[in-house]
């Protein structure tokens, strides 16, 4: 699995895609181009850390964080995102795993473009089916005690995992803890 | 018919000929509702170009990884619409 998106198959597929579209006289290029850049202007993992940090920090954000997400989104400033919000919380007993068999859904807006290995056949078909072992191959290894709920997005919904605050951060500033958080931990693939 | 967060229920056997939100591995298997998501397009109906698509619930449903796979201490949960699922006993 690699961590590039730019894998040479999926381009091609995406490309081949793209021409029916234009051929077909839905959009041109440049209204394609047009409409990714707008998206990549303001998509990124940044706003994802930043909700994560004001939930660590805020117990009244944490709530309305796991009741409503799209409306702790909002409560950031964030742009609205197309599609139903809904994060999950890790806690000592249960870890969360977001995946999207079907295809490649994930929260675009709140994450930025999706790791090449997430659209990969190989973690969106071993996600669901032996996720300890998944998890431990990404350095990952959960105590046996600690139960994972994974979430297949195969519809409305996009998940984002809420991951645990770390030890000994009781001094950063919500910016600092921001800082921590990775794509990855945001996906369920890595503990922060 | 609704199902309220708790109820068990079973993932229609289908093989429908048409685009589906219903993964292969979950058809035919019970889980429990964790939650209702809302009301939504049905995407079945979406993806056939229907000039009104049926909009029906839809829910979390949790199963079990041993449910799904005959092993494992994991849970999958999933969305189904209201007209994949049934009650199960």
């Amino acid at each position: 699995m690699s961590g590039d998106h730019a894998e040479p198959p999926i381009a091609a597929r995406v490309r081949r895609l793209e021409e029916r579209v234009i051929a077909a006289g839905l959009a041109s290029d440049d209204e394609l181009d047009g409409v990714l850049d707008r998206l990549y202007a303001t998509a990124s993992p940044v706003n994802g850390a930043r909700m994560v940090a004001r939930a660590w920090t805020d117990p009244a954000y944490r709530e309305l964080l796991l009741a409503d997400g799209n409306a702790a989104a909002a409560e950031l400033g964030l742009a609205a995102p197309a599609y139903r919000l809904r994060v999950a919380a890790n806690t000592a007993e249960v870890h969360n795993l977001v995946v999207c068999t079907l295809c490649s859904c994930y929260p675009i807006s709140l994450l930025g473009p999706s790791p090449g290995w997430y659209k990969s056949f190989a973690y969106r078909s071993r996600a669901v089916r032996e996720p300890r072992a998944v998890l431990a191959e990404f350095g990952l290894t959960l105590p046996p005690g600690t139960r994972i709920d994974v979430w297949d997005a195969n519809a409305e919904t996009r998940y984002l995992v809420l991951p645990r605050r770390p030890e000994g951060t009781g001094h950063l500033s919500e910016d600092e803890l921001a800082a921590l958080v990775t794509r990855r931990g945001l996906i369920g693939t890595a503990a922060v | 018919m609704s199902f309220a967060p708790g109820a068990r229920v079973r993932v229609r056997a289908v093989d429908p000929d048409h685009h589906t939100r219903v993964p292969r591995y979950a058809r035919g298997h019970v889980g429990e509702v964790v939650e209702r998501e809302g009301e939504f397009p049905l995407a079945d109906d979406r993806a056939r170009g229907l000039p009104e698509p049926r909009v029906q619930a839809a829910y979390a449903v949790r199963f079990p990884a041993a449910e799904l796979w005959g092993e494992g201490d994991h849970t999958v949960t999933l969305t189904m619409w209201e007209s994949y699922l049934e009650e199960a006993e």
